[in-house]
C-alpha cells in the first residue's frame, strides 16, 4: 500500500513532464491531509484501476468556486485495465470508482483514460479550457473572457 | 424553492392530480409525490429529446454563449466538423434538467453528447474522436459529412 502511495506522489520529473506546460499546472506534492477529496481520488483510482501511471489535478482554483475549493478535478490514469475497452466504457469505470466523490463534492471530472501502449505512442496530457463562468455567469466570464484573451 | 414550484405547476398542467389523492395508509402525499412526478416526467422526456434530433447536446449555456468551458469545447469541436444545426438544452435553465440528465444517462457531469439517440460522451471523449478521426467516422454514419474532409480535399 506505501509503494502504491509513493508512486502517485513521484514528482514531475520524469519524461512526461516535457510534453506539458508545468507552469500551468500545480507541482505534484505529497498528499495534503487537508485535502481530502483528492486524496480520496488517489486512493480510490489506485485500489481499483492499479494503474502504471497516475496524476490527479485539482482545477478549482481555475473555476469560478472559493478559494481551496475540491470541485473540479482531472485525472490522468494510464491502466492495462482499459485493454479492450471503448473510450466511454473507461470513462464509465472511472465515473463508478469515483461515483461517491462524484455525486457530492466533486462538480466536474476531466479525464484521458489510456492503456500504458497508448501512453508511451502519445504522453500528452489535455489541457482543461478556460472556465466561462458556469451558473455564476456576469462579471465573472466577463473577467476570465478577458483574462484569457491578454 | 423555484425548482419545487417549477415541479408543481408540471404536474398540474399535466393534470397529475392524482398524486395528490390519498394513499393506501391514508396519509396524503404532496412534496414527495410532485418531485417524483417531475422527475418520472423528465425521464419519459429526455427519452424522447434525443431521438428527436440526431446530434443533442445537453450544456451549460447555449450555442451562442456558452457557459463553462468544457461545453464551449463541445460546441467548438462540432462548429470544426460543420455541424451547427443540433439541438442543444441548456441545464442551467432548469435545474430539474441538470439533475434528470444525469440519471437518464448514467453519467455525472454535463456537457452530454448524444448521436441518433445514443450517448456518446462528454467534453474528453468527443475531443478524443475528433484527434482520432472516429468523429469524421461517427457523423458520416449520422449522414452528416464532416466538413474538415471537405477542407482536406481542398488543401491537396
Amino acid at each position: 500500500m506505501l509503494t502504491s502511495i509513493l508512486r502517485c506522489v513521484r514528482p514531475v520529473s520524469t519524461s512526461i513532464a516535457i510534453n506539458r506546460s508545468l507552469a500551468h499546472f500545480k507541482p505534484l506534492m505529497d498528499p495534503d491531509p487537508s485535502r481530502p477529496v483528492e486524496k480520496a481520488i488517489r486512493t480510490k483510482l489506485t485500489n481499483t484501476l492499479k494503474p502504471d501511471h497516475l496524476e490527479v489535478f485539482n482545477e478549482s482554483h481555475m473555476h469560478a468556486v472559493p478559494p481551496g475549493s475540491e470541485s473540479h478535478f482531472r485525472v490522468l490514469v494510464i491502466s492495462s485495465q482499459f485493454e479492450g475497452l471503448s473510450l466511454i466504457q473507461r470513462h464509465r469505470l472511472v465515473n463508478e470508482t469515483l461515483k461517491e466523490e462524484l455525486s457530492s463534492c466533486v462538480h466536474a471530472l476531466a479525464i484521458q483514460a489510456k492503456t500504458p501502449d497508448q501512453w508511451r505512442s502519445n504522453p500528452t496530457l489535455n489541457k482543461s479550457p478556460p472556465c466561462m463562468g458556469g451558473s455564476r455567469g456576469g462579471p465573472t466570464v466577463e473577467e476570465k473572457l478577458n483574462a484569457g484573451q491578454k | 424553492m423555484n425548482s419545487l414550484i417549477g415541479s408543481t405547476v408540471r404536474c398540474l398542467r399535466s393534470g397529475a392530480a392524482s398524486f395528490l389523492s390519498r394513499r393506501a395508509d391514508g396519509r396524503v402525499c404532496t412534496v414527495s409525490a410532485r418531485l417524483l412526478c417531475s422527475a418520472s416526467d423528465i425521464q419519459k422526456d429526455l427519452g424522447e429529446m434525443v431521438k428527436k434530433d440526431k446530434v443533442v447536446v445537453f450544456m451549460k449555456g447555449t450555442k451562442a454563449q456558452p457557459m463553462c468551458g468544457f461545453s464551449n469545447a463541445v460546441v467548438q469541436i462540432l462548429r470544426m466538423h460543420g455541424v451547427d444545426d443540433y439541438a442543444s438544452y441548456n441545464v442551467l435553465d432548469d435545474q430539474d434538467l441538470r439533475q434528470g440528465v444525469k440519471v437518464f444517462s448514467n453519467w455525472p457531469t454535463i456537457p452530454q453528447v448524444y448521436f441518433n439517440g445514443e450517448f456518446v460522451g462528454g467534453c474528453d471523449i468527443l475531443l478524443q474522436m475528433h484527434q482520432n478521426g472516429d468523429l469524421v467516422e461517427e457523423l458520416k454514419k449520422l449522414g452528416i459529412r464532416s466538413a474538415l474532409l471537405d477542407a482536406e480535399k481542398e488543401s491537396k
